[in-house]
């Protein structure tokens, strides 16, 4: 049963067939049997799951009308706030805080009778590319567990890959959502910033951060996508505007006449050969089924890695000020005559990670008077560039794409130790990022060298979610009929052994 | 080594000043969320996780902030900017939730107004224009309570208590430019400017303005330059004035303590004081090692503020009449003597005045009644006039019962009463307490023979033309008719009687 995607589930739910107790209480038993391995999740909410999925299993006896994926099981990303549930994002200065609210997210997904299982691992405040910066440990990679799954929604990823939640929910903030899926071989969607609210989603960097689905299908992610998406007057940023028909777009997944841009900075050089193998065989692939594939250039995009770590840390240094022991979570150094100050760091230096600490010095850094105008300055400026790169290749080219990541799953541990090396591996995700429109990553099938599944990028202009969809459905049933099974058939088998 | 006098000061030393003045907004709700704004409220009872800075929680602009703030943009001459933003101001302190305070920092709501304000002096009234750099938008902090040492203050306290209902609340900053050119009328230029602050803020209903409850606050900077110079000298900013006055006595120590300094041959720190009202002086705040690098960036959690131009016409159509333009026309429409008009205006009983006029009263009589009677119980009472459960409605009413003569001025103090014992309008009191103005000549005449009777020495010198004594014997008279009667018609009824006229 939990090898379906959510569609047949929600199919199977709907005709009768099985109950989303019966359906969640086999997901719980699969994460029993491999979490130990996977160590996808943070906290695993058994109690409230079944509940929650008693409650939905009821409403649809009573014969209440149901969304799509009603009853259907997720794993949800610990960076979002879910009331009286364990929520740290990945940090030890929230170790125990429950929130007293739900995130918007939250809201949506329960008014959709979406079962929450539990909370996933991530690096710690979504800030890093491969889980290994959590301060509760890595999740490892289904696909062989001495690798990581990527990051920052590794545990998200990987509880997805390795069948323990038919869907989940990341947040991608400068492909956050896109490179774990793709190093773990799954689908996964940043929708257009502002189409899914922040409100209750803890937040990195305000300016970039969003959340979005995780699925083992296009169209499952649609499906999750749909849910999650929608206008919210509790976040300033949200776009109030009719949502993109992504689940018709899924459903749909046509190619010809669609003009696909290659992005020239985006391929080539630095990137894995098994990787750049896999990205021009889909490219024949979408050639074939009648898309015009063309070449567009985007040279700002050179300094796309450089502008995103001066916004991000610069962001994140100010939201993460909050963390001062005044109010919730972490206390430490409360000692008589102590002052709030002392109280103050000594938690934050107890609390915080090397990697988070390494990002807010550096944004306190670019904010500072004397430097705002080299740093923070001359990085929005750059955004500035690279939203212009988009606008002129969108003119050109209904969808661009890419390869999603420059190599596939690494070692735990390979990069630990070199930032930029770690930093490098998303620089094919966080143009997308800092421009605000939408991305996917879908598989393309393994890298010859290593067995590792490989990702293809699509990107598409703001609020144009469906083209993501359009694409990734057609290309996905091409390579699935050219496979003969799904990528993940081809998975090791986990737990049991 | 002695002060020199403010004279003294002033013979040798130019005052410049700067004002910044923070004004609560009465919005129902936060800055930024929906929480309620309420004074006086049980600590920590008005929070929400937006204002409390929970992870993942996210400020939304209150509307009616920005309505509020263009508003007061407008009536202070303001341009106002189709596109602004707010910024963060990062710094750590623990009644701060998020640690950074939301702020306008250089793209502002409003900017380049001015307020001109007239004062006055030996030579007659005087005017001064204040130019207004910007007005713009922030929120307010917590409030910390120091518990323990000896001055309630941080250094010393054994612990802190932080109350959160005031994080949040909305608040208008006003900033001068720097203010040159007031020579000795610094201190009240600066408090008349202060007051027609008030006034407007008042008449646009944005804010209660209460300088004791801190919805207004001023922080003053002055610096001194020598007469006929051009440089500006090193300011200190005064926060902690509280009142009007406190805005004059913080300005003159402050002139007279940097002229102490400059005149030995010492420097001005530039610092920020803290105003004592005990003392009137100013006592140096914590003093910085360096200044503080707050970080402003653009808050990526909010979008900028572009108000249509449409919208801020129907605003600016909206402006009530500007104070001192409505106080000088009041002044002139109903014939008020200076002394009187600065009475109304100190008791803060004009727009109660104008409301009982609108309503039929004759001005002086309305201005009477409030002024008198009604101050004098407010007084004793200990409460504000406006909390008094008697209206302009009632005012009104009242001066037409005698006007009608169905009230004497005696009679008419006694109903003033019932209305505010609680005992309804003044018909109603009227009704009640069977007050009425006795008109029966016989009743009259039988009580003046008694009281003649009575004191039949005093009645004596009346009937010999002594006049001033017929006073004992009218009162008696009033007495006797339980203050019933009309006092006039005692007396020329009482004279008849005694042949005195």
């Amino acid at each position: 049963m939990i090898q379906q995607t959510a569609a047949q589930m929600a199919d199977a739910l709907a005709k009768g067939e099985t109950t989303s107790v019966e359906l969640t209480q086999a997901h719980l038993d699969r994460i029993a049997a491999v979490d130990g391995q996977v160590k996808a999740f943070l906290h695993v909410d058994s109690e409230g799951a079944l509940a929650q999925a008693k409650d939905v299993d009821a409403r649809r006896k009573s014969g209440e009308k149901l969304s799509p994926i009603a009853g259907v099981p997720l794993a949800l990303k610990d960076v979002l706030a879910q009331k009286g549930v364990p929520t740290t994002a990945g940090s030890k200065i929230l170790q125990g805080w429950r929130p007293p609210y739900d995130s918007t997210v939250v809201s949506k997904l329960k008014d959709a009778g979406v079962v929450i299982m539990g909370k996933t691992n991530m690096d710690e405040f979504a800030m890093g590319s491969s889980t290994e910066n959590s301060g509760y440990g890595p999740t490892f990679n289904p696909w062989d567990l001495t690798r990581t799954p990527g990051g920052s929604s590794g545990g998200s990823a990987a509880a997805v890959s390795a069948f323990e939640a038919p869907l989940a929910v990341g947040s991608d903030t400068g492909g956050s959502i896109r490179q774990p899926a793709a190093l773990t071989g799954i689908v996964g969607v940043r929708p257009t910033y502002g189409a899914v609210s922040r409100f209750g989603l803890i937040a990195y960097s305000s300016s970039l951060d969003q959340a979005g689905p995780f699925g083992r299908t296009v169209l499952d992610t649609a499906l999750l996508h749909e849910v999650m998406a929608g206008h919210d007057p509790k976040d300033a940023t949200s776009i109030n505007a009719p949502l993109p028909a992504v689940v018709a777009a899924a459903k749909s997944g046509d190619v010809k006449g669609m003009k696909i841009g290659v992005i020239k900075q985006l391929q080539g050089e630095g990137y894995q050969k098994g990787v750049q193998r896999r990205f021009d065989e889909s490219l024949q692939v979408l050639a074939g089924l009648g898309a015009e594939i063309i070449e567009v250039d985007c040279p700002s995009f050179e300094y796309a890695l450089a502008a995103y770590y001066l916004i991000a840390p610069s962001e994140c240094s100010s939201n993460l000020a909050r963390f001062d022991a005044m109010r919730y979570g972490l206390r430490t150094g409360d000692v008589d005559g102590a002052s709030a100050e002392a109280v103050m760091s000594a938690t934050r230096d107890a609390g915080f990670g090397r990697e988070v600490k390494r990002r807010i010095i550096l944004g306190t850094y670019a904010l500072s008077s004397g430097y705002y105008d080299a740093y923070y300055g001359s990085a929005q400026k750059i955004r500035t560039l690279i939203i212009q790169d988009y606008a002129k290749a969108f003119t050109q080219a209904d969808v661009l794409v890419s390869p999603t990541a420059p190599t596939t799953a690494y070692k735990i541990g390979e990069k630990v130790d070199d930032p930029m090396a770690m930093y490098l591996g998303d620089v094919a995700t966080i143009p997308v990022n800092l421009a605000g429109i939408c991305g996917m990553s879908l598989p393309a099938g393994l890298a010859d060298e290593d067995n590792l599944p490989v990702g293809f990028q699509i990107m598409a202009p703001a609020m144009q979610d469906q083209r993501l969809y359009q694409a990734g459905a057609a290309l996905e049933a091409a390579l699935l009929s050219k496979w003969g099974a799904p990528i993940l058939s081809k998975a090791p088998a986990l737990g049991g052994k | 080594m002695t002060l020199p006098t403010y004279d003294e000061v002033i013979a040798k030393w130019d005052p410049v000043l700067g004002l910044e003045v923070h004004v609560e907004l009465n919005t129902n709700s936060k800055m930024f969320c929906s929480c309620a704004t309420e004074f006086g409220a049980e600590p920590n009872t008005q929070t929400c996780p937006v204002c409390l800075a929970l992870p993942g929680a996210l400020p939304v602009v209150n509307e009616k902030a920005i309505e509020s703030t263009i508003l007061i943009g407008l009536a202070l001459n303001c341009k106002i900017a189709p596109y602004s933003r707010f910024a963060r101001k990062n710094y750590f302190y623990p009644d701060m939730p998020k640690n950074f305070q939301i702020s306008q920092y250089d793209e502002p709501i409003c900017f380049d107004g001015y307020v001109d304000v007239e004062i006055d002096t030996e030579d007659g009234p005087k005017q001064f224009r204040i130019e207004i750099e910007r007005v713009h938008m922030e929120e307010d902090t917590g409030k910390s309570l120091h518990v323990g040492g000896a001055t309630g203050r941080i250094h010393g306290a054994n612990y802190s208590l932080l109350d959160y209902n005031r994080a949040g609340i909305p608040l208008v900053e006003i900033v001068t430019k720097i203010v040159p050119g007031t020579g000795k009328y610094a201190p009240e230029v600066a408090k008349a400017y202060v007051a027609e602050l008030r006034d407007i803020l008042r008449g646009l209903k944005v804010s209660d303005v209460k300088m004791e409850q801190g919805s207004l606050r001023c922080d003053a900077n002055v610096s001194l330059k020598p007469i006929g110079s051009d440089v500006l000298g090193t300011r200190s900013e005064t926060k902690n004035v509280n009142s009007l006055r406190s805005v004059e006595r913080a300005i003159r120590g402050e002139m007279i303590r940097h002229a102490e300094l400059l005149n030995d041959g010492k420097k001005v720190k530039q610092e920020t004081r803290h105003f004592q009202e005990d003392t009137g002086l100013t006592r140096s705040g914590r003093s910085k090692e360096q200044a503080e690098d707050y970080r402003y960036f653009p808050d990526p959690d909010l979008v900028p503020v572009t108000p249509a131009a449409e919208w801020i016409e129907e605003l600016s159509a909206t402006l009530p009449e500007r104070p001192s333009l409505r106080r000088k026309r009041i002044k002139e429409e109903w014939n008020v003597p200076d002394k009187e008009m600065q009475a109304m205006i100190n008791a803060d009983v004009l727009d109660i005045v104008e409301a009982t006029v609108l309503l039929g009263a004759d001005p002086t009589k309305a201005r009477t009644w409030w002024l008198g009677e009604i101050s004098r119980i407010a007084n004793d009472q200990n409460v504000a006039i406006a909390d008094l459960a008697i209206t302009p409605a009632d005012v009104a009413e009242l001066v037409a019962l005698v006007a009608a003569g169905e009230l004497t001025d005696k009679l008419a103090r006694q109903v003033v009463e019932g209305v505010i014992a609680g005992e309804g309008k003044p018909s109603e009191v009227v009704a009640k307490r069977g007050i009425k103005v006795v008109n029966d000549d016989g009743a009259l005449m039988a009580a003046i023979e008694k009281v003649c009777a009575e004191q039949a020495e005093t009645a004596e010198k009346v009937r010999g033309g002594h006049l001033p004594a017929a006073g004992a014997l009218i009162g008696a008279v009033m007495k006797e008719t339980k203050g019933q009667a009309d006092a006039a018609r005692v007396r020329e009824l009482l004279l008849g009687h005694l042949g005195a006229q």
